[in-house]
């Protein structure tokens, strides 16, 4: 069944209550304020931990002294995570939408597996080392695996299963070609085995300039697209009714979903679940309309992304456990949570 | 779902009944039968000839009159002590995932519901890993952190995805989640390595025959001894399930119970296949789907997939010393790369037939 929220909840989207209403421009503000702590957070915490006046002195009053250098040095890697994180979260929210899944997820739909395999084809094979280079190797291998998962999936009639699976089983297929680059080239082992768990700390200046036009477009895009998804939610035949273009929305948001997860990807490797968690969270506060879905989204999946850095970088100081692995580990079990509530009538 | 029969397919077709005076009756499908037998004539043509490959090659001939006990000394060592085990394992091994899978994909009810996908075998790898990783432990000490790693992961997947029942969608998206988790654990785990425990352990994750001897061959022997026959007494009511919980326990299958006995075997079968060789992919994906459409059944094709996972993994393993050269490339990457192209049809086959 392509269920994407419980009938009673899409009804009262109609008419959200009062409450709600004047709620969520209230909530927006206080979820950039709890962004701003994380990102002040990710700055000062670390193997070395820096106080808020030396976070200020770096950020503003550069002197060149060691602890402004740790600024800088955290500042790129925190402006990555701010990045990514919106990218992951907004190209989820507007996969949920278009597939009209709950579970939908870069990760899962093996979509940052494609990225995964052409990069390191790209690394191995073709000699590319830059990340302008190889960035446009992610979105070949995003854009053709999605396509797959989605034709393969029963394109229109997909089910959380069918989608979910056809992606688990590209996603081994591709894994099982990494492996075997990596047994055959141990150069390519020693650098790829950092990069396809997902990790900040490959940020640089340079990494920011070379992703933030593809994340900046692909936010926009999808931005813009809230409302015909929202049509589009109704079901094919009410949307057309109502004036939705629905080849041309599936395509736009195919590409923005694409753009923004091939653009993380090559950034910072594959990192799974942020894409499914906080679109979940955001909805159950939000209620089902994507105008205040995808905003949430975009600021509060940079929040979960940055807090798990921070996470990674105090669980295991002085060493730091990768991002990746720190949202798989929190995203697994709300996964299976999310799996479990549902009735098996709905899945 | 996949036990319905197609339009104007009887699944009565080319059966033959026996039955006893004493009420009890078996029902025999001669091509079923026709197709384990070739198959088990493919796989010992293949175990020979695998036998007979190397950096010192062996006539056909030659390797079966050493195996019946009288070749010449040089040749019974490197026979005898070199390549029969390995080939044992890899018979063994192949036979225990086609069996697992073959299971697996009955209980989800989905032909990818595998091992592989379900998470068994990243899970079987995240206590290998531990081992050779943070303990640097031998072979011996990997093996025991698979199996248990292996068993750890089928209990969580089991209990995870059991709410009233184990319900065939629950289980494969539990297992999902599962596999994510232990994808990020083994990725981790490779990140801490240093490059020589790092190669060690990638090699170890395509799953490989290189350097198996007796140690493994008898293991793997015994729990098949006792799982093999274990199973197939329970495969009535297997079948009968795959009509739905409803229905068998209408009939008399104690369903949960036939369940979980079952996925248990599974699950050990996996497990020991892949501490003995690693997670060789796809093996257990295919074998049973490849069996299923020769012998043209409905059912879960128990033996016909056991039968198919062995043939499978000892000619993947000769293909993969022929194409690359003895032991260059492990035997993984061949069932990985043919397995992959494989699933990609099957994808495609069983969306247009709408049974995904």
């Amino acid at each position: 069944m392509l269920v994407d929220s419980p009938p009673e909840q899409r009804a009262d989207a109609a008419s959200a209550p009062p409450a709600r209403r004047a709620i969520r421009p209230l909530g927006l503000l206080v979820a950039v304020a709890v962004l701003a702590a994380v990102v002040v957070a990710s700055i000062a915490i670390g193997a070395r931990q820096l106080s808020l006046e030396q976070v200020w002195h770096g950020l503003f009053q550069a002197t060149g002294t060691y602890g402004d250098t740790v600024v800088d040095d955290r500042l790129a890697r925190t402006l990555l995570g701010l990045l990514a994180g919106v990218a992951l979260g907004l190209s989820g929210a507007v996969l949920q939408a278009l597939t009209r899944n709950p579970l939908a997820d870069p990760g899962l739909l093996g979509i940052n597996a494609g990225a995964s395999a052409a990069v390191v084809t790209a690394i191995t094979y073709l000699g590319v080392t830059s990340l302008t280079g190889y960035v446009w190797f992610a979105f070949l291998g995003a854009a053709v695996v999605g396509a797959l998962v989605w034709f393969l999936g029963g394109s229109r009639g997909a089910t959380p299963v069918r989608l979910a699976l056809a992606g688990t089983a590209i996603t081994a297929a591709l894994y099982g070609f990494v492996q075997a680059v990596m047994i055959m080239d141990d150069a390519a082992l020693g650098k790829m085995r950092f990069w396809t768990v997902g990790s900040l700390n490959t940020a640089t200046d340079l990494t920011l300039r070379q992703v933030l036009p593809f994340i900046a477009a692909g936010t926009l895009l999808s931005l813009a697209l809230a409302r015909p998804l929202n049509a589009m939610a109704m079901g094919d035949d009410t949307a057309k009714a109502l004036g939705a273009h629905l080849g041309r929305t599936r395509a736009l948001a195919m590409l923005a979903a694409t753009v923004l997860c091939g653009a993380a990807t090559a950034a910072c490797g594959p990192i799974m679940f942020v894409g499914l968690m906080v679109p979940h969270v955001v909805r159950s506060f939000t209620g089902p309309d994507l105008r205040w879905i995808l905003p949430y989204a975009a600021v509060l999946s940079p929040v979960l992304l940055l807090g798990a850095d921070v996470l990674g970088r105090v669980v295991a100081r002085p060493a730091e456990l990768q991002v990746g692995i720190v949202t798989a580990v929190l995203g697994g079990p709300v996964f299976i949570f999310l799996v479990r509530r549902r009735r098996t009538t709905q899945l | 779902m996949k036990t319905a029969p197609k339009n104007g397919r009887r699944p009565v077709r080319g059966s033959r009944a026996l039955r006893t005076p004493g009420g009890l009756s078996l029902r025999l499908d001669v091509r079923a039968l026709v197709v384990v037998a070739l198959l088990l004539v493919a796989a010992l043509a293949a175990s020979v000839v695998l036998i007979g490959t190397g950096d010192f090659p062996i006539p056909a001939g030659d390797v079966v009159r050493t195996l019946l006990g009288d070749g010449d000394p040089g040749q019974e060592f490197i026979v005898n002590e070199l390549r029969l085990p390995r080939v044992l394992v890899g018979l063994l091994v192949g036979a225990s995932l086609g069996l697992g899978g073959a299971l697996f994909q009955s209980i989800s009810r989905n032909p990818l519901g595998s091992p592989d996908v379900l998470g068994l075998s990243q899970g079987s790898t995240a206590g290998a890993l531990v081992v050779i990783v943070l303990m640097s432990g031998s072979a011996t000490e990997v093996t025991v952190g698979a199996l248990v790693g292996g068993l750890a992961t089928g209990a969580a997947i089991y209990l995870l995805a059991w709410k009233q029942g184990v319900h065939g969608y629950r289980l494969v998206l539990v297992g999902i989640g599962v596999n994510a988790v232990a994808v990020a654990v083994n990725g981790y785990l490779l990140t801490k390595a240093d490059l020589v425990d790092a190669a060690r352990a990638v090699v170890w994750m395509t799953g490989s025959l290189n350097g198996r001897g007796w140690e493994q061959v008898w293991p793997l022997t015994l729990l098949c001894a006792v799982l093999v026959p274990l199973v197939l007494a329970n495969a009535r009511g297997l079948r009968m399930m795959e009509m739905g919980d409803d229905l068998s326990h209408a009939l008399g299958v104690r369903v949960e119970r036939v369940r979980a006995l079952l996925m248990v075997a599974a699950v050990l079968l996996t497990a020991a296949a892949t501490a003995a060789a690693g997670p060789v992919a796809f093996v257990a994906l295919i074998a049973p789907q490849l069996a299923r459409r020769l012998t043209r059944l409905p059912g879960p094709n128990l033996v016909p997939s056991l039968c198919m996972g062995a043939t499978l993994l000892v000619a993947a393993d000769w293909a993969s010393q022929r194409a690359f050269g003895a032991d260059q490339l492990p035997v993984g990457v061949v069932t990985g790369v043919v397995g992959g192209l494989y699933l990609l049809w099957l994808l495609v086959a069983e969306r247009r037939a709408g049974r995904i």
